[in-house]
């Protein structure tokens, strides 16, 4: 298999006058084509942070060290051009909040637009009609329509639809999602994750999905890496880990989530159709 | 058998639309189209729909925030938006609320003492009696599961699960009947979530509260809940009385929530057959046709 992206113990650290902050201690982990690495924490574990730093994100508050590596090349240190560039183009970026990642005065098909255009060197025509391809694929009925639309015009699952559709738009070699379906209700998170998982099987991108909800994870990831107080307690392949956690702090965690889950099984498989 | 606690009779709700085909338009969009429920003592009643159903309209009547175009509302015998000396009589604080957005509703200027001590002041106004407020703060605060040291702090100062606790104290003071949690879990973590589920169960267990949760977690609801209502494009699309019966229900709309549910143990219906019998060729082919 091969190594889409290589992380080899980061830290992070933030400058707060004139002490440093640790927020992320010594983090290593890797993903490889095809596969999906998930970030397990609460907030304020240093998921997030974790991310933004393989992204480049931080400003110069923060101190990032260790290895990044995205196919062989060191991103840490690499000039914010260079970076830009492979966001949204080689590193394809879904965050959580749906709705102030659009801008609200731009109607979604200029936004698309503005994107493709600055990816690509397809003509205005041509991006059009890729917008409502991109719209088609993740199952968005009347994409012509939605193209016309404003940001609060849309739900939070479509809007995140339309985000997975833009950052599968230029076949990304690795998808960034920071805890994608947080923000929006369960049907829509069936679907946002019903996406993740098509895009999964076609086993050319690598997956690294940020949650803090077991019940998404179970779904889509194959290794887990549980986070807490920016440390990595635990990580493995996902079954063995929900199985059989080594840290009791990962066991609480599945513990609680099992706990709400056997509920609901009891209550769904003791109807006679259920068992039909 | 007692009255219920709590009863919603044909509760109609309609909002003036915002894009209206004339100019001066008068069209209006129903958002409850005749709702009608009821609350027994000590119950937990759960409330699911999607966003958009209308469920936190409903919300919004039961608190008091909203008055319905018709139907009405009885706390305790009384109808709710009733004119009535009858109505306007006795304690008004049968019904508390918690909100799903913890950080907008305390004032961040206030500390949790005051955030709590507003409460009690409106319980003392009530009530017509002094209430020693920082005892009964630090009260509150231990039945929540808090260090009575909150007292002094300020919302920022805490986390979101924390916060929460805060919000549901605050509840609480007022000695209500019936605890509204709109939407009270959903912006937590996961497992804080159940640990806030799990301070609302021994909550009712010890004050005899009823709840009327409202949500669009499915397994929140199984986890929480002694009766289910599905909610969808503001009317309540079918009821489960026993938990039990849970796989039972027929609407369609009822279906898609429960085969939305995803954790260890439960794949999801139709994201486990498309993991299994794969898609058709060209369907599946996101990459490809996305180049």
């Amino acid at each position: 298999m091969n190594t889409v992206l290589d992380v080899r113990n980061l830290s992070v650290r933030f400058r707060s006058g004139g002490r440093l902050l640790s927020l992320v201690k010594d983090v290593s982990f890797s993903v490889s084509r095809g596969g999906c690495l998930g970030i397990l924490g609460e907030s304020g574990s240093g998921k997030s942070m974790t991310c933004k730093a393989v992204l480049g994100l931080l400003d110069d508050n923060f101190q990032a060290e260790g290895g990044v590596f995205f196919e062989g090349r060191q991103l840490l240190g690499e000039n914010p051009e260079t970076l830009r560039r492979l966001r949204g183009g080689r590193i394809g970026v879904v965050l959580q909040n749906p709705m102030s990642c659009f801008d609200p005065l731009y109607r979604i098909g200029e936004q698309m637009a503005e994107t493709l255009g600055e990816h690509t060197s397809l003509g205005r025509r041509r991006i059009r009609e890729r917008s409502a391809e991109l719209l088609e694929l993740m199952r968005i009925r009347e994409p012509g329509e939605v193209l016309r639309k404003y940001p609060h015009q849309l739900s939070g699952g479509m809007l995140q639809r339309v985000m997975i559709g833009l950052a599968l738009a230029l076949r990304p070699s690795l998808i960034i999602a920071d805890e994608p379906t947080t923000a929006i209700d369960s049907i829509s998170r069936h679907s946002v994750m019903r996406e993740f998982l098509r895009i999964k099987r076609t086993g050319e991108t690598a997956i690294l999905f940020i949650s803090h909800d077991l019940g998404v994870l179970s779904c889509i990831a194959d290794q887990v890496l549980v986070m807490r107080l920016g440390e990595a307690v635990e990580s493995g392949p996902a079954g063995r880990i929900f199985d059989n956690a080594r840290d009791a702090y990962t066991r609480r965690l599945i513990r609680r989530h099992k706990a709400v889950m056997s509920k609901f099984l009891a209550a769904v498989r003791q109807g006679p159709e259920a068992a039909a | 058998m007692k009255d219920p606690l709590l009863v919603v009779s044909d509760v109609r709700v309609s909002f003036l639309k915002e894009h209206q085909k004339r100019l001066f338009g008068r069209e209006r969009q129903q958002v409850l189209r005749g709702v009608s429920l009821a609350l027994e003592e000590g119950e937990c009643l759960g409330v699911i729909g999607e966003s958009g159903s209308g469920k936190s309209t409903l919300g919004r009547v039961l608190a008091g925030l909203l008055p319905p175009e018709s139907g009405a509302v009885f706390i305790n015998g009384r109808n709710l938006y009733g004119r009535g000396k009858r109505d306007a009589a006795g304690p008004r604080h049968g019904l508390s609320v918690v909100f799903q957005d913890y950080t907008s509703s305390v004032n961040p200027r206030f500390r949790v003492e005051h955030a709590i001590g507003e409460s009690l002041r409106a319980l003392e106004r009530l009530e017509g009696r002094v209430v020693d407020k920082k005892r009964r703060v630090a009260e509150l605060l231990e039945q929540v599961g808090l260090p009575a040291s909150c007292a002094s702090r300020y919302p920022h100062e805490l986390s979101g699960g924390q916060l929460q606790r805060v919000c549901i104290a605050r509840a609480i003071a007022v000695n209500p009947r019936v605890v509204l949690l709109d939407e009270a879990v959903s912006s937590l973590d996961a497992s804080t979530q159940t640990q806030v589920m799990d301070l609302l169960m021994e909550l009712r267990a010890r004050r005899g509260l009823s709840y009327i949760f409202i949500t669009h977690d499915l397994t929140c609801v199984t986890y929480f809940c002694d009766r289910a209502l599905f909610f969808n494009a503001g009317r309540i699309v079918e009821q489960v009385d026993d938990m039990k019966n849970l796989s039972r229900v027929r609407d369609p709309y009822a279906r898609r929530l429960l085969d939305a549910v995803m954790g260890i143990g439960v794949q999801p219906g139709d994201l486990r057959r498309e993991r299994a019998d794969l898609l058709p060729a060209g369907d599946g082919d996101v990459m490809g046709a996305a180049s």
